[in-house]
């Protein structure tokens, strides 16, 4: 195999790699905000916990940060599912009556406080340097099979996310959770514990924020308090599911997938132009992010694939009222 | 005690400045518009990058360039809302939280685009030397000049508020929007109005902020968690708590990693910004209408 065509299916494979990790923290965004109509802005900091847990407990023991009890890739990933949950149901128990913006601003505190942690407590996390040579799941193969074989383990799991989070939301705990985010009265006045529905919407999207975490830090071998930047995680998830549309898993995923591409696909354009022009370029690609969003939010606020509400046999019957509608700003 | 004042409270003031000036902008917003402006930090940065512009091409001193810079910074503010802000009027006011993520990151990114990413800062040495008082209180001039400006604009604020057709109209606007609509406030007016205020103290709180430390493009983005502290802290909506909120989060800050017990530091200077956020928190949790027993809103 040339070594241009090997290069140019690496640059694929951790692509499409990177698409399907994003592809989990926005299902799990999807959970929290599409399901639940919870604002969390504190993606990076589960993102952060799962990323550092499985790290913790996976590598070679060093001097350096605490842990490295050599466990198994997935004993990993499920600690970091776990760990990251435990958090969201401590931040979710204290914050989760809160209205939405309020939830955002407190979530974004924890989030910048667990950074700070990880900052800080040089003796568990090797603080600023962060913690390298994280084992990555068959790593020992040769050139491409290595690569696309941990490519058929993010996919999986992307799949398994998938499946759970669309059969949850197609279940009756996935038509609560929708009632009780139209309409949080009606739902408590037929029942419902709302706060209780709303805990477990805030803990499952979590644990799936972790799980996305510890997928990162054993793609890229490495994790430090950088890689937890709210740009990176928080603000790329958030435009992943309102381009993808919110409430659809399957735009969740379109979403991670074409937002990342355009990232990505910018970054190899701009890091062609000379260093100093390419530097740049980096902020006009930030920037026309932001505007894409302001563009999507404005005319297209149910994004690309727009939310179906379960149970289509009774909106054939009563003229269904569409939330995201509802919701979407007057056209002008 | 001396080195208390010098070292721990006059920097904790002079910090409580800066969140106050921004924490009144977040804090009116919020009165008027019923929504947090996640944006306002990076209305700061950009704030003090326009006078940076002035002191670096036309050779301004740092205290004219100031004015020029709030200018800017409310014209840019009062076009972000009719761009980015006032499709949503009348939409969930959750459609405003995401935009003003957006714009955060817009303008952010333009001031990186336009001044790059290196740390830079005012004409270095205007500011040195401190003033001596009784042989040991040392205050910085730079921090006097922080100090008696926030004075003057807080002053002229109050008048503003409590005097002007203008001002009263807000504050009718914050209580009681519906009411005020009714009884023919032009709350287009008062929108904008609540714009330039909020753009221009961003501007002096940027300005302050580099004026006392340095610019660069996350000094903002840095102070905006402390500000919705200060915010949340004085209640949100009144701007009179807000400055109070501003002066408690800055001491807080400050005075976390002062040797209160035995010799180390309270808490260890790496955390200080993590008082702010776990004030913020436990503020939200337990007592959301502030300090002050001011309202919430639902």
């Amino acid at each position: 195999m040339s070594d241009l065509v090997l290069g140019l299916m690496l640059y694929g494979v951790s692509l499409l790699t990177m698409a399907g990790i994003y592809s989990v923290l926005a299902i799990g965004l999807n959970i929290q905000w599409g399901y639940t109509g919870l604002f969390n802005a504190g993606i990076a900091g589960f993102f952060a916990v799962g990323a550092y847990v499985s790290a913790i407990l996976t590598s070679s023991p060093s001097t350096s940060f605490i842990g490295g009890l050599d466990w198994p890739f997935p004993a990993g990933l499920l600690a970091a599912m776990v760990v990251a949950g435990a958090i969201g149901y401590l931040v979710g128990r204290l914050c989760i009556r809160l209205r939405a913006d309020y939830l955002a601003i407190a979530t974004i505190g924890v989030a910048e406080i667990l950074r700070l942690i990880l900052k800080n407590e040089i003796w568990a996390t090797n603080g600023p340097r962060g913690i390298s040579n994280i084992p990555r799941p068959f790593e020992d193969l040769s050139q491409p099979w290595s690569q696309l074989a941990f490519l058929a383990v993010v996919a999986f799991v992307v799949l398994i996310a998938y499946l759970l989070a669309e059969r949850a939301g197609k279940s009756p705990w996935g038509r609560v959770m929708r009632s009780i985010r139209d309409n949080e009265a009606a739902a408590a006045a037929i029942g419902k514990d709302v706060v209780g529905f709303r805990l477990q919407g805030f803990v499952i999207g979590a644990a799936l924020m972790g799980l996305g975490g510890a997928l990162t830090a054993h793609f890229f071998k490495f994790i430090g308090p950088e890689a937890t930047e709210p740009l990176l995680t928080t603000f790329l998830v958030w435009v992943m599911l309102i381009i993808g549309g919110s409430g659809n898993n399957r735009g969740a995923m379109l979403g991670a997938l074409v937002v990342w591409t355009l990232w990505s696909a910018t970054e190899l354009l701009t890091s062609q132009l000379p260093p100093d022009w390419a530097v740049r370029a980096t902020f006009l690609r930030i920037f026309l992010i932001g505007l894409g969003l302001q563009i999507v939010l404005q005319r297209y606020s149910k994004g690309l694939l727009p939310e179906r509400p379960p149970n289509s046999r009774t909106d054939d019957m009563v003229p269904s009222v569409d939330p995201a509608q509802e919701k979407a700003p007057p056209a002008e | 005690m001396i080195e208390f004042i010098n070292f721990y409270l006059i920097p904790g003031l002079v910090l409580g400045c800066m969140y106050a000036l921004g924490a009144i902008g977040v804090s009116m917003l919020f009165g008027i518009l019923r929504f947090a402006h996640f944006a306002h930090g990076d209305v700061i940065t950009l704030g003090a990058y326009f006078a940076l512009l002035f002191v670096t091409t036309l050779g301004f001193p740092v205290l004219l360039a100031l004015p020029v810079a709030m200018v800017l910074t409310a014209i840019v503010s009062i076009g972000l809302d009719r761009a980015f802000y006032k499709p949503f009027r009348n939409s969930p006011t959750i459609y405003l939280v995401i935009a003003s993520f957006g714009v955060a990151l817009m303008v952010r990114s333009l001031v990186q685009l336009a001044w790059g990413v290196k740390v830079e800062s005012y004409a270095a040495g205007t500011f040195s030397k401190p003033i001596i008082f009784f042989d040991t209180l040392r205050i910085a001039d730079k921090h006097m000049w922080i100090a008696g400006l926030t004075i003057v604009v807080v002053v002229a604020l109050h008048y503003f508020l409590s005097r002007s057709k203008l001002g009263k109209a807000m504050r009718a606007m914050a209580d009681e929007p519906d009411l005020a609509q009714v009884s023919g406030i032009p709350t287009e007016k008062v929108v904008r109005a609540t714009w330039v205020i909020g753009g221009g103290l961003a501007a002096t709180a940027g300005v302050f902020l580099g004026m006392d430390s340095q610019l660069h493009t996350n000094m903002g983005w840095d102070l905006l968690l402390p500000i919705f502290a200060a915010a949340i802290l004085g209640g949100i909506g009144s701007p009179y708590g807000a400055i109070a909120g501003g002066l408690v989060i800055g001491m807080a800050e400050e005075l976390s990693s002062y040797p209160w017990i035995g010799d180390a530091p309270l808490l260890s200077p790496g955390y200080k910004t993590g008082v702010a956020f776990a004030l913020m928190v436990a503020l939200l949790i337990w007592r959301p209408s502030g300090l002050f027993r001011g309202r919430t809103f639902t």
